[in-house]
């Protein structure tokens, strides 16, 4: 399935755990440095360079490089979500952002912010991060370039993005969670087996 | 000078080399894992990450956007100036390759933009009594980095706990060092030294065989061990979660049993180079010997 940016949030509805889905149109990458800098500009009432509004959140740090005065992606590829727990609910219902890729999942909090005010979590492989730079066709814009280069906040233009599985659908619903209980349950015997 | 400029020039070789290629015994390892999976989310896991190795390879850019801290491992003969040949050649790679800019500082967050800085680039070395020098860079990313671990065991714990501590670190690491990973156990040792050896077991190939043979059973036993737990390529689920367990020992005080493990993504990236005494360079993603 295709998903262009700007979401609505009867798109994301529709999206079912399990899902594949490639994305095409805006993205912003950001990981830990710039959420805390975006919620402090909020709880400030400062505006956010850009309105991430139906948009879509994408937890990477890349590598640029910048060739004749303009930003070329290098590698791009999902960073570990789980960093950012504490931060998205409030993210989520702050900025209205309707998705987020990354990797690994995320806990619970933001799982019900995602169902609460319609968003989905897509992950995209770890590592893939030449796969990503080729899903970019272009660096629009970056702020907070004072964060050093993975921390910064990029807007990048993207075709074929992915693909991507929706791990956490808007309807409460995480892959990961159904992985942890079948985890969980495997450990009980796996344990039993090493004699613990 | 002449000697820094050469060790600059291997510096940028080998993080150029371990950046944009996997060790072929890693990618063998994983076009097995594909062929064996048999859900289909954790097959197009696996095939994303081949389909992303094929394309760093050809366009012989980084495979993965965290190219790591500037970790040197050196063995053999001291050579001069190495220290300020493996700086030059960090900050030289870095614009040049490129590798992200990932040393700042740990409370500021300050980042130079160099990957240098206190302690950066981290250079540990083994001296030894021949006529060369082997240089191993292993470029490891965060993600697996953040989950390792270390318990003070105490002795009449034993090898029962230490297999519990190697399980219960894989299993709440989760799908966060983006699994299928290789496992470092370090048993023994100091605290430091511990948690160096698990480091250093990854640095083995994945199909070698330990020469120990108590080691290589319990090598055996937690690799199949861990893939029962489900947790599988990217924790999506599957079988594959561990592409292999690597052991390393070293003697430890009476009054201690310290255990270190220490988990590698799937792109266990490295590569080495031998310097030998008339300054000639011969590399290898595998190691020598």
């Amino acid at each position: 399935m295709k998903l262009r940016t700007p979401l609505s949030e009867e798109t994301v509805r529709k999206l079912k755990a399990g899902d594949t889905v490639t994305v095409d149109g805006t993205v912003f990458a950001g990981r830990d440095e710039m959420h805390l800098r975006a919620l402090d500009y909020a709880r400030e009432s400062r505006k956010l360079p850009f309105d991430l509004r139906g948009g879509v959140l994408f937890h990477c740090g890349p590598i640029m490089r910048k060739e004749g005065g303009q930003w070329k992606v290098v590698a791009a590829g999902p960073t570990t979500s789980t960093r950012m727990n504490s931060m998205e609910p409030e993210f989520i219902e702050r900025f209205g952002i309707r998705a987020i890729i990354g990797k690994g999942g995320m806990s619970q909090p933001t799982v019900d912010a995602m169902a609460k005010h319609g968003c989905v979590y897509l992950a995209f492989t770890g590592g893939a991060a030449v796969l990503g730079a080729q899903g970019i066709t272009e660096v629009k814009e970056v702020e907070w370039l004072d964060l050093g280069m993975p921390e910064a906040f990029w807007v990048l233009e993207v075709k074929g993005l992915g693909p991507m599985t929706v791990a956490i659908d808007a309807h409460g619903r995480s892959l990961y969670k159904d992985v942890d209980e079948k985890v969980k349950r495997n450990t009980v015997e796996v344990r039993r087996r090493l004699g613990l | 000078m002449r000697s820094t400029k050469l060790i600059e020039e291997v510096t940028v070789n080998l993080l150029r080399t371990a950046v944009t290629t996997l060790p072929e015994d890693v990618l063998e390892a994983i076009r097995k894992a594909q062929k064996e999976e048999t859900e289909a989310v954790a097959r197009t896991q696996l095939q994303t990450i081949l389909t992303n190795i094929t394309i760093a390879d050809r366009l012989g850019l980084p495979m993965c956007q965290d190219t790591g801290l500037p970790t040197f491992f050196v063995t053999g003969k001291c050579i001069p100036h190495l220290e300020e040949g493996i700086r030059r050649g960090v900050s030289r790679a870095t614009s040049e390759i490129p590798l992200r800019p990932n040393a700042v500082h740990p409370l500021t967050r300050h980042n130079p933009g160099d990957n240098l800085g206190k302690g950066m680039p981290y250079i540990h070395f083994q001296p030894s009594d021949v006529d060369f020098t082997e240089i191993t860079v292993m470029p490891k990313g965060a993600g697996s980095e953040n989950m390792t671990t270390l318990a003070m065991l105490t002795p009449s714990q034993g090898l029962k706990a230490v297999k519990g501590v190697v399980l219960d670190t894989v299993v709440t690491a989760g799908s966060r060092p983006c699994p299928p990973t290789i496992v470092g156990v370090g048993i023994g040792g100091s605290a430091d030294e511990s948690v160096f050896l698990a480091k250093k077991a990854l640095l083995r190939r994945l199909d070698d065989v330990n020469h120990d043979l108590e080691l290589r059973k319990l090598e055996e036993e937690l690799k199949e061990a861990l893939n029962q737990t489900g947790i599988g390529p990217m924790g999506l689920g599957g079988r594959t979660t561990v592409l292999g367990v690597k052991v390393e020992t070293a003697y430890c005080h009476t009054a201690s049993l310290p255990v270190a493990v220490c988990l590698q993504c799937w792109a266990s990236r490295r590569a080495t180079a031998r310097i030998g005494k008339d300054g000639s360079v011969v590399y290898s993603t595998e190691g020598f010997d």
